[in-house]
């Protein structure tokens, strides 16, 4: 039916334009119009398409919109508006025509069928619509729903496209249309391979429907039109139960007994205690089921079922195809050859962006652990409020955004203040409790979880428990998109930098500034350290408090895209522990190939398994224990004295 | 002249005594066997108690003994729940279904009662197939052999693949900690066999038990008691031998104890499969009497809570661990179930279900800080036992090593 | 005389520094030997190899008439296979008695069941007894060992050794901290211990070795430089230059 419509309206579009008006058109056809069915009135509606008169697109839009009717007096078709007592009227080229009373006018309601057709007709006015944004919305709606009446108002209107952008994008709505609808298989093939190896989900969304298929099942050989996807084999494509019930659905094969059918009929005849010879008590078991059946099947009281050997019988005697719904082969073939060689570029390109989401998991987690790197693995204080610290930097955001309305100010207002906010607690918390329990890990250890769960809760009574909102500024939204597999979004971008930013600091400050130099010192033997003259106490408090400053930072950047609640640092500790430890402790780079690693491999198993992002956690945690086998001093290790055993 | 173990551990006889005395008082003073003067809702609370005293045990053994900070009892202590969980949920829900299939017109087959059984436990993370895990599940023993054997077989190999490699101090209390957490996310998933993070649920009804919850109550309270006084027993024993002379000793100086010959490694995988055995038995006990049981508890802060409590009561003296586990865990549940009254303040109101955990996270820092020894202190100072002198130096030279204020003359 | 241990051609280095290069040596089943050499010579590193602290780079240890190799060997099997070790400081369990001390090191199984069912018998107590007698801490046997003065530890150390019955014994500066008195006896002892099991000492105090009139290694550089008597090796050009730098 639609490739018949299709060549009709492509016919009709070659025809030469005649001089007449809408007007005209709609008297002449009159009877057609008042009783319009989708069947007859197609040429009607092409006639008013291509009349070239203006007011045909107000006519069409008036008939579709149920504002179109016909003036009982005289017959004539007018345009109406309805309101309070009436219509006011206007005729077909859109000048006013006085006023009607209700009864006076016949009103035209044309059908869904029809009203399609008016659509379909009314697209090609639309396409060459002098406002440019009412062209790319009807060409987006083409796009979103392509059908085959919308190829040939699209041709028709490319060569009057004059702008550039549009243009190429109808150029390539017309290939898609093409390679779906066209009558012409050669057409349709040439279409496909005009594409190459594009990687637009479009094209993918066209040529996906070609290669559909059905699956049938036939006594001897397929039907000689058909186009066969491929041979099923019982057992290897699909199993015996699903093909049996192909075969049931074919009406190839009676149905099998079901086991609440046969309980049904073994109930229904059931008489004086027994049924088919077999006592009521007895049937607790299914073979003692199946004899009762057999029984009243052979008593005829019941219907004969399929047995397993009759069913075994019947999938001997059938054959299973997957067939294409497009009959034309060569179409499939070149659909499936372009689609391959779409599916080999597709799956490079999911790499790299496996890749880049790996990258940036790992800039997450080495911002997360970045801090615990340099309190566990320079000073080997082990912080578990390492976490708090993270959330009090995103709540420090979430509260400066309460006070600073403008996003970009607040973050960047945000950023340094998270640091002050974090610094002076970690130099609090190294003066009032770490202090007293250096070389004392597990104390340690011990000491910081109970401030952790005392600031988790404060955090908890102070803001509550809903999540707080953090807000990235405008400029963050959205993503940056290669093409359409590889996206990355801003934010992702943008912590990633900030990932760098901190990497190339915290080298700086440990190589190139005079603290650094003494925070080394004082690492690597405190004892000698403080004889030069180095105070290791202030030395101890600079660095905690360093550590705890770029935790409140990671904070604000882990805010900006996590929910922000009081268990927001929770969810990164351990995470950061295994980074610093799997990295090998006491440095920067180990923390970075920590985080690497971990992220990278979170990702994989991630998209190894994608429904199931708990269990890539699960798997990644065992990963990590096994890897300790192998290093147990994580991947950069510190050997000889400065490894401190 | 030999003295006996008892005569040489007067504590021993003393705890199980005042365990004895205190069941005895609370049976006596229940609603199921005795004058009613105890809620049945408080007898379950101090059965948990009990439980958690239990681990706490195990915890002082490997953490206190040992010096081995394990972050990971509690996940022991989880899996034993599951395992028990499963016969109680699997069984009760069989009973169920064998009495609703029996108002049928035919009598119900083994297949259809399993269906139905599968269809009640599984239909909220809609498997309709038995996971394998729940093969045993109709069978009490086996069930009651799982309690010990999964969580003892999961810690012999964690250990062993920890130990062997020699990952100790806080490298192996984060590991253990990632294992605990691995562990929560397998079974929060819907798929690992374990409904997901809806646990199970019901456990406290027992199955073919028609006893009320006043009489059941006890029953469990009762076994939690003798599970906690055999052990402490058991425990008291071993520490007291050369057993405990080694592990302490592993505990201070591990090196020095593998130039003496002793396989450090074999006795910290020996300790560490023996706790998280005890830990999985108290968690068996604990959660009929919670009645439900879900991945959260597995989370790695209820570890971290184990060690707390042992800090608390004193790390290194089992009945430390005793004290602090049920002096916090009841204090705690004072405070939170919000029996403990509100402070009025000036500017507001200081209410304890909110500002309980800042308590005890603070007060832990200060036990850490000023009372290492922490309840059981007092005890010394009762009995004169004072810390040596040792100019601030630890014990030796390992992380776990006892301080110079925990130590007694 | 067949060796007890046989070290050879051992090399470990740490970060490219050659800790211990090509060395090998020897010792008798009943004998007594003393290393000496300046600081960074490779002592204490030999004593880790030995002991399975260290693996070596390259070269072969070999232990015993049937010449097990200690190289695949852990801390504790080497312990066990017979090969004692004291440390330059006293490392006794501080929070222990004495006789948990001792107890912990007498000779008997290991392994954690063992250990589990071990009770003490007569015997046991009559040894431990013996053993604290021999090195003067007979009254001292129910005092934590952390009580002990720094010399009573080094006793109790010694003791320890003893009690695990060595037959190879690696001692690390024994004189250190103690009073010419304790040094005095301390030779005795080593001598004694020596008539029935071999002895290797690692001392810095030439005269200490003197008094203990034996064998001596120089090593340097994490090599031998020479062996012999003490006479014989102080008189060797090599060990002068070494000793008194080069010049």
């Amino acid at each position: 039916m639609r490739l018949v419509l299709a060549c009709l309206l492509t016919l009709i579009c070659a025809l030469p334009l005649r001089a007449e008006t809408a007007a005209d058109i709609l008297t002449a056809n009159a009877e057609l119009v008042t009783k319009a069915s989708r069947q007859t009135i197609g040429p009607v509606i092409d006639a008013l398409a291509a009349s070239g008169d203006p007011a045909a697109a107000l006519v069409l839009e008036a008939w579709a919109d149920k504002r179109l009717g016909l003036r009982k007096s005289d017959g004539g078709f007018v345009l109406l508006t309805p309101d309070a007592d009436g219509y006011a009227l206007r005729d077909l080229a859109g000048a006013d025509a006085g006023r009607a009373a209700k009864s006076e006018i016949t009103e035209l309601k044309p059908n869904a069928g029809v009203r399609g057709l008016i659509a379909t007709a009314l697209v090609q006015f639309t396409l060459s619509d002098p406002d440019p944004a009412r062209r790319r919305a009807a060409l987006e709606s083409i796009a979103k729903d392509p059908k085959p009446e919308a190829l040939a108002p699209l041709r028709a209107s490319i060569a009057l496209e004059t702008d550039p952008a549009l243009f190429a994008q109808k150029q390539r709505l017309e290939r898609l249309l093409t390679l779906r609808f066209d009558p012409s298989s050669a057409e349709r093939i040439k279409a496909i391979n005009s594409f190459g190896a594009d990687l637009g989900l479009d094209l993918r969304g066209a040529l996906n429907p070609l290669l559909a298929t059905t699956r049938i099942a036939v006594a001897g050989d397929p039907p000689a039109d058909s186009n066969i996807a491929r041979p099923l084999k019982t057992g290897r494509d699909l199993t015996d139960t699903e093909a049996y019930d192909l075969l049931v659905a074919a009406k190839l094969a009676p149905a099998r007994l079901t086991l609440e059918a046969q309980r049904t009929a073994l109930v229904a005849n059931l008489s004086g205690g027994a049924v088919g010879g077999i006592a009521l008590a007895d049937l607790n078991t299914q073979t003692a089921r199946d004899r009762a059946y057999t029984a009243l099947e052979t008593a005829g009281a019941v219907p004969q079922a399929a047995t397993d050997d009759e069913a075994t019988a019947a999938l001997a005697a059938h054959r299973f195809y997957d067939i294409y719904t497009e009959a034309d082969p060569a179409v499939t073939t070149a659909a499936t050859a372009a689609l391959k060689s779409i599916g080999q570029k597709v799956a490079a390109m999911q790499a790299a962006d496996l890749a880049l989401d790996a990258m940036s998991l790992a800039s997450i987690y080495f911002l997360a652990a970045i801090g615990l790197a340099i309190t566990f693995g320079v000073m080997g204080v082990i912080n578990m409020a390492h976490g708090e610290f993270i959330t009090m930097g995103a709540y420090t955001g979430y509260v400066v955004q309460l006070y600073v309305p403008d996003y970009t100010a607040s973050i960047l207002i945000a950023l340094p203040l998270a640091f002050a906010v974090t610094f002076a607690a970690g130099v609090t918390m190294e003066r009032l409790v770490i202090r007293h329990l250096y070389k004392r890990p597990l104390e340690t250890l011990l000491a910081t979880f109970g401030i952790s769960i005392a600031l988790q809760q404060i955090l908890k009574n102070v803001f509550g428990t809903q999540a707080r909102p953090l807000t990235s500024p405008a400029w963050l939204d959205g993503a940056l998109s290669l093409n359409d597999v590889v996206q990355v979004s801003y934010i992702r971008i943008a912590i990633f930098v900030l990932a760098l930013l901190f990497l190339t600091f915290f080298l700086w400050l440990m190589k190139r500034t005079r603290l650094g130099l003494e925070v080394r010192a004082v690492t690597q033997n405190p004892t000698m350290a403080a004889s030069m003259g180095i105070n290791p106490d202030r030395i101890n408090m600079l660095t905690f408090g360093l550590g705890s400053g770029i935790a409140g930072i990671a904070g604000v950047a882990i805010g900006l895209f996590a929910k922000v609640t009081s268990e927001l640092g929770t969810d990164y500790i351990v995470q950061s522990f295994m980074t610093v430890v799997v990295g090998g402790v006491g440095n920067i780079w180990g923390a970075l190939a920590g985080a690497t690693m971990i992220g990278g491999f979170q990702k994989v198993i991630e998209f190894l398994n994608p429904s199931n992002t708990l269990a890539a956690q699960t798997y990644m945690i065992l990963f990590i224990i096994l890897f300790i086998q192998i290093r147990p001093r994580g991947i950069i290790a510190l050997r000889g004295r400065a490894a401190g055993d | 002249m030999r003295k006996t173990f008892l005569t040489r551990s007067p504590s021993v006889l003393i705890f199980l005594s005042l365990l004895a005395l205190f069941t005895l008082t609370i049976t006596l003073a229940s609603q199921g066997y005795g004058a009613g003067l105890v809620s049945t809702s408080f007898v379950k609370t101090l059965g948990k108690t009990l439980c958690l005293c239990l681990a706490a045990l195990a915890m002082d053994l490997v953490w206190g003994y040992a010096g081995i900070l394990s972050l990971g009892h509690m996940a022991f202590f989880a899996l034993g729940g599951y395992m028990i969980g499963m016969w109680l949920m699997y069984a009760r829900t069989e009973e169920i279904v064998v009495a609703s299939l029996a108002n049928g017109d035919l009598p119900a087959t083994a297949q259809e009662i399993g269906q139905g059984i599968v269809t009640q436990i599984f239909g909220v993370v809609g498997a309709s197939d038995l996971p394998l895990i729940w093969g045993a599940a109709h069978s009490l023993p086996l069930q009651l052999a799982l309690v010990v054997a999964l969580p003892g077989l999961l810690a012999l190999v964690f250990g062993w693949l920890a130990f062997r490699s020699r990952v100790t101090g806080v490298y192996l209390s984060i590991l253990t900690q990632a294992m605990t957490l691995a562990l929560a996310l397998y079974l929060f998933q819907n798929d690992s066999g374990l409904r997901g993070n809806n646990g199970l649920s019901g456990l406290q009804n027992l199955p073919y038990v028609t006893a009320s919850q006043d009489v059941v109550t006890l029953w469990f309270f009762w076994a939690s008691a003798a599970a906690l006084g055999l052990t402490y027993l058991m425990l008291a024993w071993i520490v007291a031998g050369k057993f405990g002379s080694v592990i302490r000793a592993i505990r201070d100086d591990e090196a020095r104890v593998r130039f003496l010959g002793y396989s450090v490694e074999s006795y910290k995988l020996f300790l560490f499969t023996l706790t998280a055995i005890l830990s999985a038995i108290a968690g068996a006990l604990y959660y009929p009497q919670a009645g439900i049981i879900n991945p959260a508890e597995l989370a790695p802060i209820a570890s971290i809570y184990l060690a707390v409590w042992v800090a608390i009561g004193g790390r290194g003296r089992l009945y430390g661990a005793v004290i602090g586990a049920a002096f916090v865990s009841l204090l705690s549940s004072w405070f939170t179930g919000g029996r403990a009254p509100s402070i009025p303040l000036g500017f507001g109101t200081l209410n304890w279900v909110d500002w309980w955990q800042v308590l005890l996270g603070l007060s832990f820092v200060a036990v850490t800080l000023f009372a290492p020894k922490g309840i059981g202190g007092l005890f010394d100072r009762l009995a004169h036992v004072r810390a040596p002198d040792r100019k601030g130096a630890p014990l030796g030279p390992d992380d776990g090593s006892l301080q110079e204020r925990e130590a007694t003359e | 005389m067949t060796a007890l241990l046989e070290v050879s051609g051992v090399t470990v280095s740490f970060d490219g520094f050659r800790a211990i290069n090509n060395l090998t040596f020897s010792i008798g089943m009943a004998e007594l030997r003393a290393i000496i050499g300046p600081n960074g010579a490779g002592k204490s590193t030999f004593m880790d190899i030995v002991t399975g602290k260290t693996k070596p780079d390259a070269g072969s240890v070999t232990f015993g008439e049937r010449s097990v190799s200690l190289l695949k060997l852990t801390e504790s099997e080497i312990a066990r296979a017979g090969i004692g070790r004291k440390f330059q400081r006293p490392t006794v369990f501080e929070d222990q008695t004495v006789t948990e001390n001792l107890t912990l090191a007498l000779r008997a199984a290991r392994s954690p069941w063992a250990v589990l069912a071990w009770r003490a018998k007569a015997a046991d107590q009559t040894r431990i007894a013996a053993l604290a007698a021999q090195v003067g801490l007979a009254d001292h046997l129910p005092r934590k060992a952390g009580e002990l003065s720094h010399g009573q530890k080094q006793w109790l150390e010694i003791a320890m050794l003893l009690a695990q019955e060595p037959r190879l014994l690696l001692v690390d500066e024994p004189a250190a901290g103690m009073t010419l008195a304790e040094r005095e006896r301390t030779t005795d002892l080593l001598v004694e211990i020596a008539r029935t099991r071999a002895v290797v000492v690692v001392e810095h105090d030439m005269e200490f070795v003197r008094r203990l009139n034996c064998r001596v290694t120089v090593l340097h550089e994490g090599a031998v430089l020479a062996e012999g008597s003490l006479d014989h090796v102080t008189k060797n050009q090599d060990v002068i230059d070494v000793y008194l730098g080069r010049g």
